[in-house]
C-alpha cells in the first residue's frame, strides 16, 4: 500500500491523493502549453512567442487563464443549457479518472488496479460522450458536425489503440500497469538485463500504432478534422467561451500529458530503471527513493513523448475526413491485429 | 489509400526541427516590437500628412474619400493684390482640416486627387490612441507629420513646368 498509509489518517490520504491528482493533471498540461504550444511552436515558425509576461513570457499562462476567467460565460439561446454546461466538465473528468491508474513509483500510485489498462482505455472513451453532447447541445450546425466528426474519429482510433495495447498486455502477462512496469524493468534481452526490456523494442509497431492513435484521440493535427477551423469554425467548441472554453483547453493538453504518461508506462518502462542496476529482484526490493525519482523519470518520458506529439502537430497539414477513416480502418487496425497475433504466437512459442 | 505521402510528412518534420534549431542558434526573424523597431522603407505608406500652405480648401479630397473621413471648413477672405494697384484677391482660407483615422482605410485616393500637392504619404506609423475618438487628427497634427515626408523624386526630363 501507499508509503504514507502508516501515519496519516484516511481523510489526509484522500486529500493528498486529490492534490496529487491535480498536480499530475495540471502540471503536465501547463508544461506542455508553455514549453511546446507557446515556445516550441513559435521557434519552429522563427519567432519568439510570448516575451512580455514574466521572464521569457513564463507568466503568460496565468495571463491567459485570467483572461478566460473574466470573459462572459455565454450560451446560445436555443442550447440545451444544462448539458451544454456539463459537457466540458465531462471531458475534463475523464482525464482525472484516467490519471488514477498510472503508477509513478513503487508506492507512489493513486490506486493499484488489477485491470488498470482496461479501465484506462474504457475511461478514456468517456471524453467522446462529453464532446458529442457538447456538439449536440450547442444548437449550432458547425458544433454538431464537429461533434459527429469527433465521435467518428475517436471511435475509429480507439480500436487500433486497444489492439496496440493488447500486444503489451500479452507480453507482460498482466493488465496491471505496475506489473507492466516491473516486467519491463526485470526483463532481459537474450540474457542481457542491463537495459531491462522496454516494450518499445519488442513492440515497436505497437508503439507506432499507439502514438498515431493517441494523436488522433487528442484531435491534434494531422487528425484535427473535428475542429477544422476553416470549414466548421471550431467544431464542438464553437459556442463555448470563457471558463468553459478554458476547461476544454486544459482537458486537451492534460489528456495529451496523461496519454503520454500511459504510453511511457506501456512502452518506455514507466517510472522504473532496470532493476539489475541496483540489484533489485522484484518490486518489493525497490528502494524508497524511487518514490521521488519515479515521478521525475515519468515526467521526463512524458515530456519526450509530448514533444513528438506536438512536433507532428505543428508540422503536418490536416487529413481529409475520408483519408482519416481509411487510414484507421484499412491500415492501422489490420496492422494492429497482425501485431497482436504475431505477439501471441511468439509468446506461446517461447 | 495508396497516396499517403509519408516521405513528405517526414520532410516537413525535418523542416520544422531545422527552423527550431536556427531560431535557437541565430535568433528569430521577427523583432520584439516595442523594444526594437524596424525602419520602414522610405516610401512606405503609413499615415497621410498635410502641407497646409498648399491647400486651397477645394474639397476634392473630401468628395473623393470613400469613407468620408476628411472634414474641411474654410472661408473666403481678401488677400493683397499680386501687382501694385490691382484689386485685392479673393482666396479660400482653411479653417479646419481633420482626418478621422478611425475611418480612413488608407486607399490614398485623396493623395492622388489633390491638385496642389497638399497631401503626402509618410512612413510614420506610430500614432495609435487609447480612445477611438482621439484618432481624429487636426491640421496641426497632420502638419507635424510633414517632417517625415521623404524628398520628392527627381522629375523625368521634359516633365518640368514650362
Amino acid at each position: 500500500m501507499s508509503m504514507l498509509a502508516a501515519d496519516i489518517p484516511y481523510w489526509g490520504q484522500s486529500l493528498l491523493r486529490v492534490l496529487g491528482g491535480l498536480v499530475a493533471v495540471l502540471l503536465p498540461a501547463g508544461a506542455i502549453v508553455y514549453l511546446f504550444l507557446f515556445k516550441m511552436m513559435s521557434f519552429m515558425q522563427s519567432r519568439l512567442g510570448p516575451m512580455e509576461a514574466g521572464p521569457y513570457g513564463s507568466m503568460q499562462l496565468l495571463a491567459e487563464v485570467g483572461k478566460w476567467m473574466q470573459k462572459e460565460d455565454l450560451a446560445p439561446e436555443a442550447a440545451d443549457h444544462r448539458i451544454f454546461k456539463m459537457a466540458p466538465l465531462i471531458v475534463l473528468l475523464s482525464t482525472f479518472l484516467l490519471v488514477v491508474v498510472i503508477p509513478f513509483g513503487p508506492d507512489a500510485f493513486f490506486t493499484n488496479f488489477s485491470v488498470g489498462i482496461f479501465y484506462g482505455l474504457a475511461v478514456a472513451s468517456v471524453s467522446v460522450l462529453g464532446i458529442l453532447i457538447a456538439g449536440w447541445a450547442s444548437a449550432n450546425k458547425y458544433s454538431l458536425l464537429g461533434g459527429l466528426r469527433a465521435a467518428g474519429q475517436l471511435i475509429a482510433y480507439e480500436l487500433p489503440m486497444v489492439l496496440a495495447t493488447l500486444g503489451v498486455v500479452i507480453q507482460a502477462g498482466s493488465m496491471n500497469l505496475q506489473d507492466i512496469v516491473v516486467s519491463q524493468n526485470t526483463g532481459e534481452i537474450f540474457g542481457f538485463g542491463g537495459l531491462g526490456n522496454p516494450f518499445i523494442l519488442t513492440q515497436f509497431i505497437g508503439f507506432l500504432i499507439f502514438m498515431i492513435a493517441v494523436q488522433a484521440e487528442l484531435t491534434q493535427a494531422p487528425f484535427d478534422m473535428p475542429i477544422a477551423e476553416s470549414e466548421i469554425v471550431s467544431g464542438y467548441m464553437t459556442e463555448y467561451s470563457g471558463f468553459r472554453f478554458l476547461i476544454f483547453f486544459i482537458a486537451e493538453f492534460a489528456t495529451a500529458g496523461v496519454f503520454a504518461l500511459i504510453a511511457s508506462v506501456l512502452f518506455l518502462g514507466g517510472w522504473g530503471v532496470p532493476f539489475q542496476w541496483f540489484g533489485w529482484d522484484s518490486i518489493n526490493d525497490v528502494d524508497n527513493w524511487m518514490n521521488v525519482a519515479g515521478p521525475l523519470i515519468m515526467f521526463t518520458k512524458m515530456m519526450l513523448l509530448t514533444f513528438i506529439i506536438m512536433w507532428v502537430r505543428f508540422s503536418s497539414p490536416r487529413f481529409r475526413e475520408d483519408q482519416l477513416q481509411t487510414f484507421a480502418w484499412k491500415i492501422l487496425i489490420p496492422l494492429a491485429l497482425a501485431n497482436t497475433a504475431i505477439t501471441a504466437i511468439l509468446k506461446v512459442a517461447f | 489509400m495508396g497516396k499517403l505521402k509519408m516521405p513528405g510528412m517526414f520532410k516537413g518534420l525535418g523542416i520544422t526541427l531545422g527552423i527550431l534549431g536556427t531560431t535557437i542558434k541565430d535568433g528569430a526573424n521577427t523583432v520584439q516590437y516595442p523594444h526594437e523597431k524596424e525602419t520602414p522603407p522610405i516610401r512606405a505608406r503609413g499615415v497621410i500628412a498635410l502641407h497646409e500652405g498648399n491647400c486651397t480648401a477645394c474639397m476634392l479630397c473630401v468628395r473623393s474619400c470613400p469613407d468620408w473621413c476628411i472634414y474641411i471648413e474654410g472661408h473666403k477672405q481678401l488677400a493683397p493684390p499680386r501687382r501694385a494697384g490691382g484689386k485685392p484677391r479673393k482666396v479660400n482660407h482653411l479653417d479646419r482640416f481633420d482626418i478621422d483615422y478611425a475611418l480612413c482605410m488608407y486607399c490614398g485616393i485623396c493623395v492622388e486627387v489633390c491638385p496642389f500637392d497638399a497631401l503626402f504619404w509618410t512612413p510614420e506609423y506610430e500614432y495609435s490612441e487609447p480612445k477611438i475618438a482621439d484618432l481624429l487628427h487636426d491640421k496641426s497634427k497632420l502638419g507635424e507629420w510633414m517632417e517625415t515626408v521623404p524628398e520628392a523624386p527627381e522629375l523625368e526630363v521634359g516633365a518640368q513646368k514650362k
